[in-house]
């Protein structure tokens, strides 16, 4: 059965609030201040959101139920989505289904952590039962270890170098200089990025993502809610999830999008050649080359040629994470999935913080999150076009 | 001699003596059914009945089919090594303390992937491993990959290394060395190249030429100690615990008797006195220094081990009197383990079943050597196992203890006729 189109269901309203390092705000702080951003953005009072969508991993021991309080909102439709760097893809397509039956008007959808200084090891520490029993006892490297497995396996099976995915990464930090909300501020050379010390083998320090503090949010609306209220907005087009794909590969090579990839472009009637920029979830870069075959700009395998054959600054031949990604932005926990939609929103209504693209018709975004284990669980896909 | 193998340096006496840390030992309560094989030195993983599949992490349903019969199944380990890295920076103490770390997704041939440690001598991945689980540091099961022909041992590898208690280099002390077990203990562990052995004497008017030929080994000093005089026993703390690596508690009195043979508690409360009282004596005053040196250089406090008896388990009434006290004993051990297991000391804890000496004359064969009892203890130590059920009446005796307590109890029971 073919799925329902999302019709006219638009996101708008983009906003960011400034990443630090760390900070002894709490998770409540930052996505309060989400709120706030989102509400000023679009010009509504605070009783005009109904409903409410967020992500985070700091929150606890609330959830989205305590930050209704926290936050002053009566709300008909509220969800808490706790899926890592998937969470704000998940957000968009439960908000757009509420939209369009009318379960809500105005659906925020933030996400937001707070980063004090042993926030890291706690989280890891405890991250999932499976990891807590038989991940972590063993050395304790958190993401680190996990990604290091998958990009030596990738590297071993596939031929990629690393000096391909030190092409991405210096590519994000050349994007990352002109977004003036970006953590990483120094340009990073190809050399910088091969001599940087080692973390876990292969992976050195410009391939491992900088947890921070931070929040981003979007509001997801029907296109004649944004027009009444004058707010510039991105079209959804399409969206796909999956969970626990490929159960049996022996290490991570492909995530869900391989499966579902077919059904995103069949729903929004184009396909990878028609996408202007790609905003992929980036907190170690073998998962964005696992990004580009699964999503179909290149054969499963071939991410290395791939990288080789294409330029990744906005304005090169694959424009991709141009706000700079987690990888040269930050990672603000749950928000780092939310960061490459809300850049995907500014680029199509022409309202960047830093690079632009010249004409954005459509944009790509995806989100990877949670390795529960020794894979990463759950991916997802949105495709926007401009108005 | 390989590099870990070495004797260690003597100890820089101005350096602060560093504080034991541990990896991280929180589990679910299902995860320590791994736990639980891996102290008797085995690895097992939960195997579904109803389709077969291997199951890991510990699950509480089947991943394939949900029943929720899983039963832990012994492993032979067999699998490949698919993908490794070697952690250079980590958020723990313990690890942070000793980077790098080498590290390793095994495809067990059962059909499950493990995160494991790689022995040292493990290939590059991708090559054939096979999987052990040990016990590290903080008592928790760790599974360890070595390579699949070569035997590797722990102590091969100088950070696995840490996972055992060997006693080459170590001092120790046997608390009791008037019994042919502890005299074969001694010899054993001055085989196995311990450093310094004390060996415990009590009443010494009363001569034991066993113990008298231990002088002969360069590293034995017998020392006076009686188990059931605490100020004895808070003199050689006083004098030695501080230097006391590993403590083998070798004190046991074995009469025989049931309850109808013999009128009267006395020689019930003697054998209280030393395998139980003298069990807590020694703890209230080795444990608390043997804690503050669980990280003291590479000879650092290590172990405590406790000889007990199979007949701790459950009662043999023709031996109730010992098998109560050695019951009491086993009790008292589990809190002794609960207090040295946050500072990384393992209490070992070894259940012989009748050994062949004059209190077990009356028993059937097969009964155990001294010296191979000796010889389990020294395996212990040399290993990852903190409950040690050495020789084949040990073995069945666990073996029908863990299919049905109450069988064995009625068992036992009938023995007693």
């Amino acid at each position: 059965m073919a799925r329902a189109a999302y019709d006219d269901v638009v996101l708008a309203a983009p906003v960011t609030v400034p990443y630090v390092r760390y900070s002894i705000k709490s998770a409540h702080w930052f996505l309060g201040r989400a709120l706030a951003q989102l509400i000023a953005a679009a010009k509504i009072p605070k009783t005009r959101i109904d409903g409410l969508a967020v992500a985070s991993f700091t929150l606890a021991p609330d959830t989205a139920v305590g930050l209704t309080q926290h936050l002053g909102v009566t709300l008909r439709w509220l969800d808490h989505v706790p899926m890592g760097g998937a969470s704000g893809i998940v957000s968009i397509r439960r908000a757009a289904r509420a939209v369009q039956s009318g379960d809500a008007e105005i659906v925020a959808c933030i996400a937001g952590d707070t980063n004090r200084t042993d926030s890291f090891r706690r989280n890891t520490s405890a991250f999932s039962q499976f990891s807590q029993d038989a991940v972590y006892p063993y050395g304790s490297g958190g993401p680190n270890t996990s990604f290091a497995f998958l990009t030596a396996y990738y590297m071993q099976h596939y031929g990629a170098r690393r000096e391909d995915f030190g092409k991405l990464c210096v590519a994000q930090r050349n994007n990352a200089l002109k977004n003036p909300l970006a953590l990483f501020k120094k340009p990073l050379t190809l050399e910088q990025y091969l001599d940087a010390r080692l973390v876990a083998d292969p992976l050195r320090l410009f391939d491992c993502v900088m947890p921070c503090a931070g929040a981003e949010g979007f509001l997801v609306m029907s296109r004649a809610t944004a027009q009444s209220l004058g707010l510039p907005h991105a079209r959804l087009l399409a969206a796909i999830e999956r969970h626990n794909a490929f159960p049996d590969d022996p290490v991570q090579y492909r995530g869900g999008w391989a499966l579902d990839r077919d059904a995103l472009y069949e729903q929004a009637g184009v396909g990878p050649k028609d996408i202007d920029f790609l905003e992929t979830y980036d907190d170690y870069p073998v998962i964005n080359v696992l990004q580009f075959e699964g999503l179909g700009f290149c054969q499963e395998g071939e991410g290395a040629a791939f990288i080789r054959a294409n330029t990744f600054e906005a304005t090169g031949s694959f424009p991709f994470n141009t706000s700079g990604g987690q990888l040269s932005v930050g990672q603000a926990g749950a928000a780092g999935g939310h960061l490459g939609i809300v850049e995907t929103v500014r680029q199509l209504t022409g309202e960047t913080l830093g690079a632009r693209l010249p004409r954005a018709r459509h944009g790509l975004v995806s989100g990877f999150g949670m390795i529960n284990y020794d894979r990463g669980v759950c991916s997802g896909a949105a495709l926007l076009a401009a108005a | 001699m390989p590099k870990a193998a070495k004797r260690p340096q003597r100890k820089n006496p101005l350096l602060r003596t560093r504080l034991p840390t541990l990896p991280p030992a929180a589990r679910s309560r299902v995860a320590l059914g791994l736990t639980a094989a891996a102290a008797r030195g085995r690895f097992a993983l939960q195997a579904c009945p109803d389709c077969g599949a291997v199951q890991y992490p510990p699950s509480e349903v089947c991943r394939k089919c949900l029943s929720q019969r899983l039963a832990w199944r012994a492993q032979d380990g067999g699998g490949e090594l698919l993908t490794e890295t070697t952690l250079r920076t980590a958020q723990e103490l313990f690890f942070r303390e000793r980077l790098p770390w080498r590290i390793g997704i095994v495809r067990l041939d059962a059909g499950v992937n493990v995160v494991a440690y790689l022995h040292h001598n493990v290939d590059a991945a991708p090559c054939r491993v096979r999987v052990e689980a040990s016990l590290d540091r903080a008592g928790q099961a760790a599974l360890i990959a070595v390579p699949q022909q070569r035997r590797a041992d722990l102590s091969d590898d100088p950070k696995l290394r840490e996972m055992t208690c060997d006693p080459r280099g170590r001092k120790i002390l046997v608390t009791d060395g008037k019994s042919a077990v502890a005299q074969a203990l001694v010899r054993a562990l001055s085989a196995a190249g311990a450093e310094l052995i004390w060996v415990g004497e009590a009443e010494p008017w009363k001569k034991d030429e066993g113990l008298e030929s231990l002088r002969e080994l360069p590293q034995v000093s017998i020392v006076l100690v009686d188990v059931t005089d605490s100020q004895a026993v808070r003199q050689l703390a006083g004098e030695i615990g501080a230097k006391v690596d590993i403590l083998v508690n070798t004190a046991d009195l074995h009469r025989t008797f049931s309850i109808a043979t013999r009128r009267g508690v006395e020689t019930a409360q003697q054998e209280m006195d030393v395998n139980y009282f003298g069990l807590l004596r020694l703890a209230q005053e080795f444990a608390p220094v043997l804690k503050a040196r669980a990280a003291d250089g590479p000879a650092n406090a290590v172990a405590w081990v406790n000889l007990l008896s199979i007949f701790a388990l459950s009662n043999y009434p023709p031996h109730s009197t010992y098998s109560a006290s050695k019951a009491a004993a086993f009790s008292l051990s589990q809190a002794l383990r609960a207090d040295l297991l946050p500072a990384g000391v393992r209490v070992i804890n070894v259940f012989p079943g009748p050994i062949d000496d004059e209190w077990d004359q009356l028993e059937m064969p097969p009964k155990l050597a001294p010296a191979a009892l000796a010889a389990a203890i020294v395996a212990a130590l040399k290993g990852s196992v903190e409950d040690v059920y050495p020789g084949d009446v040990a073995q069945d005796w666990l073996a029908r203890h863990l299919d049905n307590p109450k069988a064995l109890e009625r068992e036992l029971g009938e023995s007693a006729t």
